[in-house]
C-alpha cells in the first residue's frame, strides 16, 4: 500500500514529498466531497415537481469573493509547502558524496571518484549523495520511487539529483523518460549499505562486475561475449544475425557492406580497422538502413586494453 | 421570438442544401452549410475516436499481465503513440468546436451561417487531408511512429520509424484548427442577431470565443516547432539534437508553449456546454454569468504562462520551476469559479435530471478529481515524484476524457434531437451514464495508486507488484468499451427509427430551441431580434416546448 500512511521512509526525501502530497490530497478530498455532495443534495431537494417554482438568482458578489478568496489562500499554501519541500530536496550539503552517472539506451553506468564503475548504485546509509548525470544518447530520467525523486538525464546537458538514504536495503531505479524499445526494462537498483560495508566494498579493488549478484544479467557461455554485454553493446547489437536496431556481429569479418560516409554511399569490407573505427567514431560510417546518431562514441567507455578485447570478441563471433 | 413555432415548418437542411443536388455524397462534401459541416466532423471524429479507443483497449490487453501478452515492445510503443496522436489531434482538439461549435454557434447567435462558410468547408477538407496523412504514415518505410505524441527530441530525430509524415500531418491539422478559430472569432463579432450584445450571448459562445483565440495564437508555435524537427531530421541541421549542436530543452519549451494552451482548447468548449445544460434542466438562470464568461478569458490568458510545469524534472533552472509552479496554481482558480457557479445554478432550481444533466453531473465529479489531482502535479515537490508516472496518465484522462469526453456525450444527448429531429431511448441513455461512471473509475483510478507507487508511464512491461491493479484497470477498459458501443448504438438506432422529437424537448430558451428540428437551411424562418438575457426562463410560457 501507499508508504505514506505507514511512516516508512527509506530516504530523507520520502517524508518531504509524502507530507506535501498528504496536505494537498486532504484539502482536495474535502473540496471534492463538498462539491459532489452539494450537487447531489440540490438535485434531490430541488427535483422538478408541480407547484414548485424555480427562483432566478443572477449571482452574489459576496459568494464570488469567497470562492475566489478561499481557494486563492489554499493554493498559495500548497505552492508554499511545495516550494519549501523543493528547497530541501534541491539543497546539496557541502560534504555530499559525488557519483557520476551516465545513462544510455538502456542501461546505467555509475562512476565513483576512485575510478570504480558499476551498473548498480552502491551508497552508504545516512551520507548525502549527489548524482551528476549525463546521457550518452537520448533523454532518460533517473527515478527512485522509494525515495520519491527523479530528475531527467538530458542529452548534451548535465543535471543533478541529491538525497540521503536512511534505511539500508535495495530499492529500484527506473527510467521515467521514454527512450525507445527497451525503456521499460531500463531498471537497476540502489543498494544502501552501512558505512563499514560500504567502505569495504568501495576500497575493494576486485572486479566489481563479478560481485554483482543482485543485478540479473544474462551470462553467455563464451566469456568474451560477457564483456560485450557489460559494456552495453548487446542492448542493440546481436550475435545471432537478427538486425533490429543495429547490424549484427555474427560473421561480419570479410563481408562487404554499403555505408554512408558524410552522406555519400560507398562500399567497405569489414576488417579489424573498420570495427575499431566504428567503435570509436560510430557515426563516421553508417551502414545503409540504420540511423545516424544512434550509437555514442565508446572512447570514454573503453580503455586501450578493453578496446582490443572488444574488437577481438566481435571478430570471433561466427 | 415567441411565435416561432406557429409557422408551418420549412424544409429542413437535410432536404435543402447549398449544392445543386440536396442528397448524395457530394451534397455533403461540397456543402458550405455549417450544419452539414458539423455533421461531417461528427462522423469523421467519431470514427477516429473509436480507432483511438480500440488502440487503448489493445494497450490495456497487453498490460493485463506482466511479460508479453499479445504484442511485442515495438508494437506497444507504436500503439501508445498512435493512441495519443489520434485522440489528441484528431478527436479532442477539433472535437467540440468542430462538431457542436459549427452546428450550434450560428444557431445560438441567431445567424444564418458562420462568417466565412467556404473557409469553413476548407477547414474540414484540411482536417480530412491531415487525417489521411496520419493513416498513410502507418505504411511508410521504417514502420509507424514510436516517439510518443510529445515527439521529444533527440529520440524523435534518431528513431528509424516514420516520424516526418505524422509530424507533417499534425502541421496540416493545425491549419484546420487555426482557420476554424478565425472563423468563429469573426462570426461572434459580426454575426450576432440584432439586440444580442456580448453579455446576452449564451456562455457556449463565450467559451468558443476564448478557445478560438488560443487556436489562432498558439497553434502557429507548434507548426513552426514541427517544421524545425522535420528540417533537423531531413537535412541534419542542429536545432534540438545536441549531437548536431542543438538543445533538447528548447524543443520541450516550444512544444509546451502550444501544447499546454492546447489543453484549454480541449476543455474550454466543454465548460461552455456545461453552462448551457445546467440552466436548461434546472429551468432557472445561470448563477454568475459574468464570472463564468470572464473565467473563460482568464483561463485562455493565464493558460499561456504555465507551460513549463510539464518540465519540472527536465533540468531547467530551479528558479523557473518555482515561478511556473506559482503560475500553475493561479490558473486553477478560474476553473474553480466555474464549478462553484455551476453548482450554485442548481440552487432553488426546478431540476429534471434527464440524460444530458446526468452526464453533466458525471462531468462535475470526474473533472473535479482531474482538476484537484492537478494541484498535486502543480506542486514542485510532489511532481518530482509523480511526474512521468501513471499518476499523470490518470490525471490527464480524468481531465480530458472525464472532462471533455464526458461532455461530448452530454452535448450529443442534449442537442441530438435538434440535429436529427429524432429522440433516443432515454432509459437506455440513463443506464449508460451509470455504467460509464463505474467503468471510468475502475479503468483510471487504479492508475493514481500505481503512479504514486512508482509505476512509470509508457512502459511495455512492469514489475510484478503492479499486476493486480493493472488487471483491474484492464477490466475497466472492457466495461468502458462496451459502454461506448452501447451509447452509439442507442443514438444510431434513434437516427434510423427513433420517435420524432419535439422542437424543444427540454424546455430550453436559447435560440437554437426556437426553430424547427432539424433546422431549415438558413436556420430560422424569420428575422431574429433579441431582447432577453440568454437564460431568461420567463419567456418559456410564450414558447412552444414539451412540457412533460
Amino acid at each position: 500500500m501507499l508508504g505514506f500512511f505507514t511512516g516508512y521512509a527509506p530516504a530523507s526525501t520520502t517524508e518531504t514529498v509524502d507530507n506535501v502530497m498528504l496536505f494537498i490530497v486532504a484539502i482536495s478530498v474535502v473540496l471534492l466531497i463538498g462539491v459532489t455532495a452539494t450537487m447531489i443534495f440540490f438535485v434531490f431537494k430541488y427535483h422538478r415537481k408541480k407547484g414548485h417554482k424555480p427562483v432566478d438568482i443572477h449571482g452574489n458578489l459576496l459568494l464570488e469573493v469567497i470562492w475566489i478568496g478561499i481557494p486563492t489562500i489554499l493554493v498559495l499554501a500548497m505552492f508554499y509547502y511545495g516550494y519549501l519541500g523543493f528547497s530541501q530536496i534541491r539543497y546539496i550539503p557541502e560534504d555530499a558524496f559525488q557519483i557520476n552517472v551516465t545513462a544510455r539506451m538502456w542501461s546505467w553506468d555509475f562512476n565513483y571518484p576512485n575510478g570504480k564503475k558499476t551498473d548498480s548504485l552502491y551508497i552508504p546509509v545516512g551520507k548525502p549523495i549527489k548524482l551528476i548525470m549525463e546521457s550518452a544518447d537520448v533523454n532518460h530520467s533517473l527515478f527512485i520511487p522509494a525515495f520519491r525523486i527523479k530528475e531527467d538525464v538530458i542529452a548534451g546537458r548535465t543535471t543533478y539529483l541529491s538525497f540521503a538514504a536512511q534505511v539500508e536495503g535495495r530499492y529500484d531505479i527506473a527510467c521515467a523518460e521514454y527512450c525507445g524499445l527497451k525503456h521499460s526494462m531500463m531498471y537497476t537498483a540502489v543498494i544502501v549499505m552501512d558505512e563499514k560495508n560500504f567502505e569495504k566494498w568501495y576500497n575493494d579493488s576486485e572486479d566489481i562486475s563479478e560481485t554483482q549478484e543482485e543485478v540479473a544479467m544474462a551470462k553467455f557461455e563464451i566469456p568474451s561475449i560477457n564483456l560485450l554485454q557489460e559494456k552495453g553493446c548487446m542492448t542493440c547489437h546481436t550475435i545471432d544475425g537478427s538486425e533490429k536496431l543495429a547490424p549484427s556481429f555474427k560473421g561480419i569479418v570479410g563481408t562487404k557492406r554499403i555505408v554512408l560516409t558524410d552522406g555519400v554511399e560507398r562500399e567497405v569490407i569489414v576488417d579489424e580497422e573498420y570495427i575499431r573505427r566504428s567503435i570509436l567514431y560510430p557515426n563516421a560510417d553508417i551502414v545503409k538502413g540504420f540511423a545516424f546518431g544512434m550509437m555514442p562514441t565508446q572512447t570514454y567507455n573503453l580503455n586501450e586494453e578493453e578496446l582490443d578485447k572488444v574488437v577481438e570478441s566481435i571478430m570471433s563471433i561466427n | 421570438m415567441a411565435d416561432g413555432n406557429a409557422h408551418v415548418a420549412a424544409k429542413s437542411f437535410y432536404e435543402e442544401g447549398t449544392t445543386k443536388k440536396s442528397t448524395g455524397i457530394t451534397s455533403w462534401l461540397f456543402s458550405t452549410d455549417h450544419k452539414r459541416i458539423g455533421l461531417m466532423y461528427l462522423v469523421t471524429i467519431t470514427a477516429f475516436f473509436f480507432v483511438g479507443a480500440l488502440f487503448g483497449v489493445l494497450m490495456r490487453l497487453e498490460l493485463m499481465a506482466p511479460g508479453e501478452t499479445i504484442m511485442g515492445a515495438q508494437e506497444y510503443n507504436t500503439l501508445f503513440t498512435l493512441h495519443g496522436v489520434i485522440m489528441i489531434f484528431l478527436f479532442i482538439i477539433p472535437g467540440i468546436p468542430a462538431i457542436f461549435g459549427n452546428f450550434f454557434l450560428p444557431l445560438q447567435l441567431g445567424a444564418k451561417d458562420v462568417a466565412f462558410p467556404r473557409l469553413n468547408l476548407l477547414s474540414y477538407w484540411i482536417y480530412l487531408i491531415g487525417s489521411v496523412l496520419v493513416i498513410l504514415s502507418l505504411f511508410m518505410q521504417g514502420g509507424p511512429i514510436d516517439t510518443g505524441w510529445t515527439f521529444y527530441v533527440p529520440y524523435s530525430v534518431r528513431t528509424t520509424t516514420s516520424v516526418s509524415l505524422p509530424l507533417f500531418a499534425a502541421f496540416v491539422l493545425g491549419f484546420s484548427s487555426i482557420l476554424t478559430g478565425l472563423n468563429f472569432i469573426v462570426t461572434i463579432h459580426r454575426m450576432r442577431a440584432p439586440g444580442m450584445n456580448f453579455f446576452r450571448m449564451p456562455l457556449f459562445g463565450w467559451s468558443i470565443y476564448a478557445t478560438a483565440w488560443i487556436q489562432v495564437i498558439a497553434t502557429p508555435v507548434v507548426g513552426i516547432t514541427i517544421l524545425l524537427v522535420i528540417i533537423e531530421r531531413s537535412f541534419g541541421v542542429g536545432i534540438f539534437d545536441p549531437a548536431l549542436g542543438g538543445d533538447p530543452i528548447l524543443f520541450q519549451h516550444l512544444f509546451w508553449i502550444y501544447s499546454h494552451p492546447a489543453v484549454y482548447i480541449m476543455i474550454l468548449p466543454a465548460m461552455g456546454v456545461v453552462s448551457e445544460i445546467i440552466p436548461t434542466f434546472s429551468r432557472r438562470t445561470i448563477f454568475g454569468y459574468t464570472p463564468i464568461a470572464m473565467s473563460s478569458l482568464a483561463i485562455a490568458f493565464v493558460g499561456y504562462l504555465v507551460w513549463a510545469h510539464h518540465m519540472f524534472t527536465s533540468g531547467m533552472s530551479d528558479t523557473s520551476r518555482v515561478i511556473f509552479s506559482l503560475l500553475t496554481y493561479i490558473v486553477a482558480l478560474p476553473s474553480g469559479v466555474k464549478v462553484f457557479n455551476w453548482v450554485a445554478t442548481m440552487y432553488k432550481g426546478s431540476i429534471d435530471p434527464k440524460p444530458p444533466f446526468l452526464w453533466v453531473m458525471s462531468f462535475v465529479f470526474l473533472f473535479s478529481i482531474g482538476g484537484l489531482t492537478g494541484l498535486v502535479l502543480g506542486s514542485i515537490t510532489a511532481d518530482i515524484h509523480v511526474h512521468d508516472t501513471y499518476f499523470v496518465v490518470s490525471h490527464f484522462h480524468y481531465v480530458m476524457f472525464g472532462g471533455t469526453g464526458t461532455i461530448v456525450f452530454a452535448a450529443l444527448y442534449y442537442w441530438f434531437p435538434k440535429m436529427f429531429g429524432k429522440m433516443y431511448n432515454i432509459k437506455w441513455a440513463n443506464i449508460n451514464a451509470l455504467f460509464y461512471i463505474i467503468a471510468f473509475n475502475v479503468l483510471y483510478f487504479p492508475k493514481f495508486i500505481m503512479g504514486y507507487q512508482g509505476m512509470p508511464r509508457r512502459y511495455y512491461d512492469y514489475l510484478p507488484e503492479f499486476a493486480d491493479l493493472q488487471m483491474l484497470s484492464t477490466i475497466g477498459s472492457w466495461i468502458m468499451f462496451a459502454t461506448l458501443v452501447s451509447i452509439f448504438l442507442n443514438l444510431y438506432l434513434a437516427i434510423k427509427k427513433g420517435k420524432k422529437a419535439h422542437n424543444n424537448p427540454w424546455g430550453g430558451v436559447t435560440l437554437e430551441w426556437q426553430t424547427s428540428s432539424p433546422p431549415p437551411l438558413l436556420n430560422f424562418d424569420r428575422e431574429i431580434t433579441v431582447n432577453h438575457e440568454p437564460y431568461d426562463f420567463s419567456q418559456l410560457k410564450e414558447l412552444d416546448y414539451e412540457s412533460k
